[in-house]
């Protein structure tokens, strides 16, 4: 093995994880949202929000990430959502949100599902002792329901936030210079294909195990508040 | 101040109340016996909604509850609820579990709501635990802390749902202590409760039901000496004192 291509292409993997770390962040965020939304569509009373957060859960889980990413990427200009074209670490800004648009939408049904079986572990005295103080669903479900929920879903909501660093490597194939399309342009120069992709891994080792062991960190704290 | 009219609930197939009616005036104390399943907690979570009920009508303090129109989130303030596994919530320290909802439903200023916090801490000789969190206090404690939060709401009712039932038995006295001071305080009560010296001692009033309906109400003298019914007196033979 030689890797004595890294000490000229070594800027390819740092820009690639940028993206990388750009996509998962903007994932994370908008997936937890959708999916804390979408979580309380599915536990609600109201029939259509139950049946869309339904539909919308088994349809993104029961389809492969690669035909959602196709759909958003041409879909998106399709439907003549279009964003200025400007580039963003070296990848074009309309690539970029197809690519995050899909990430998020993809990983907010697994989210939903997550945050409802948290919600619903939660004794159900709970609820009912802030209903009985007068308290309104939505603030009983914002003060007393979801901090406790969050408490119980934080090891599986890392692992979802650990598999969408990994996925986000599908969205090279729309174009977007992140960790995986760096390795492929390494692998074109070098005409080494087996080299690179040691070096891809650990770098997508070093991004998901600082993660993991955020998110252990953070379990601690708040284990140690009761 | 409140009353009940031919109340019906199911639960699926299973007719749990079958025709309540019942009255009760201000400063009234009624404890609610009856063996298991014989619906009396689903009476009481039906006064503040915790249950629909199927027919029937209940009024508090004139205004009809049952009704829609009626926002059940006001209702609710001036009832207070201690439940049976106390359900304090437990990322919340006591002052919190107290402070939450009049803070919350700009009933008192925090500052206000920390002091009144304190004070009914006070009352039910919980004043040095204010700051530690549920998990840290014994069941007794626990159920002291909630009858302190629902009491924080300054309510004009308040609902026992067997606070003593999932306590151990050397802690059902210093909760039964601080239910019988709001008694003597004028407060108005209804209690499930399996409890029958206490209900003898604290009640008023003492309602037996059985199977979705009451089957015999009388003061606690009469009812416990002298029951009429042969279902109470079949329940009251069985249970031990």
């Amino acid at each position: 093995m030689d890797f004595s291509f890294v000490k000229d292409y070594y800027m390819f993997f740092i820009n690639g994880a940028r993206i990388t770390i750009l996509l998962a962040i903007f994932t994370i965020i908008f997936g937890v949202i959708l999916g804390v939304m979408f979580a309380l569509m599915r536990i609600s009373r109201n029939p259509l929000l139950k049946g869309i957060a339904v539909a919308y859960i088994e349809f993104i889980r029961g389809t492969p990430i690669m035909v959602q990413l196709f759909i958003f990427y041409y879909g998106l200009s399709f439907a003549g959502i279009t964003f200025p074209d400007i580039s963003v670490l070296g990848s074009n800004l309309n690539d970029l949100m197809a690519g995050i648009v899909a990430l998020s939408i993809n990983s907010a049904a697994y989210v939903a599902e997550i945050v409802r079986a948290g919600i619903q572990a939660i004794d159900k005295g709970q609820m009912e002792a802030a209903r009985s103080l007068g308290l309104s669903y939505s603030i009983s479900m914002r003060t007393i329901i979801l901090p406790q929920a969050i408490r119980n879903i934080l090891p599986a909501l890392g692992n979802e936030f650990i598999a969408i660093i990994k996925e986000s490597s599908i969205v090279s194939i729309i174009g977007i210079h992140e960790l995986m399309y760096s390795n492929s342009t390494v692998r074109g120069i070098t005409f080494r294909p087996f080299e690179p992709l040691i070096i891809t891994a650990l770098v997508y080792f070093v991004i998901t195990f600082t993660l993991s062991t955020l998110v252990r960190a953070l379990e601690r704290r708040l284990e140690t508040v009761d | 101040m409140i009353k009940v009219v031919d109340l019906h609930k199911s639960f699926g197939d299973l007719h749990v109340l079958k025709g309540i009616d019942l009255n009760i005036s201000k400063g009234e104390v009624v404890v609610i016996i009856g063996p298991s399943g014989s619906g009396k907690s689903t009476v009481l979570r039906c006064l503040n909604r915790l249950e629909e009920a199927n027919k029937g009508q209940i009024f508090f303090k004139g205004v009809s509850i049952t009704d829609n129109k009626n926002d059940i989130n006001i209702v609710r303030q001036n009832m207070g609820m201690v439940f049976q596994n106390f359900n304090l919530f437990p990322h919340m320290s006591v002052l919190e579990n107290i402070t939450l909802a009049p803070i919350r439903l700009n009933k008192m200023t925090e500052k206000e709501a920390e002091e009144t916090g304190l004070k009914l801490l006070k009352r039910v000789g919980l004043k040095d635990k204010a700051n530690n969190y549920p998990s840290q206090l014994s069941g007794g404690q626990k159920q002291r802390v909630a009858i302190a939060r629902a009491l924080a709401m300054s309510p004009d009712l308040m609902l026992f749902d067997e606070p003593t039932s999932a306590l151990d038995p050397e802690m059902v006295g210093e909760v039964l202590e601080v239910i019988k001071q709001l008694a003597a305080d004028g407060m108005t009560m209804v209690i499930v409760t399996h409890e029958m010296n206490f209900a003898k001692e604290v009640a008023d009033r003492v309602i037996f039901m059985d199977d979705g309906v009451i089957l015999e109400e009388a003061s606690p003298d009469e009812l416990f000496n002298n029951p009429r019914n042969s279902r109470t007196q079949d329940f009251l033979r069985r249970v031990i004192f």
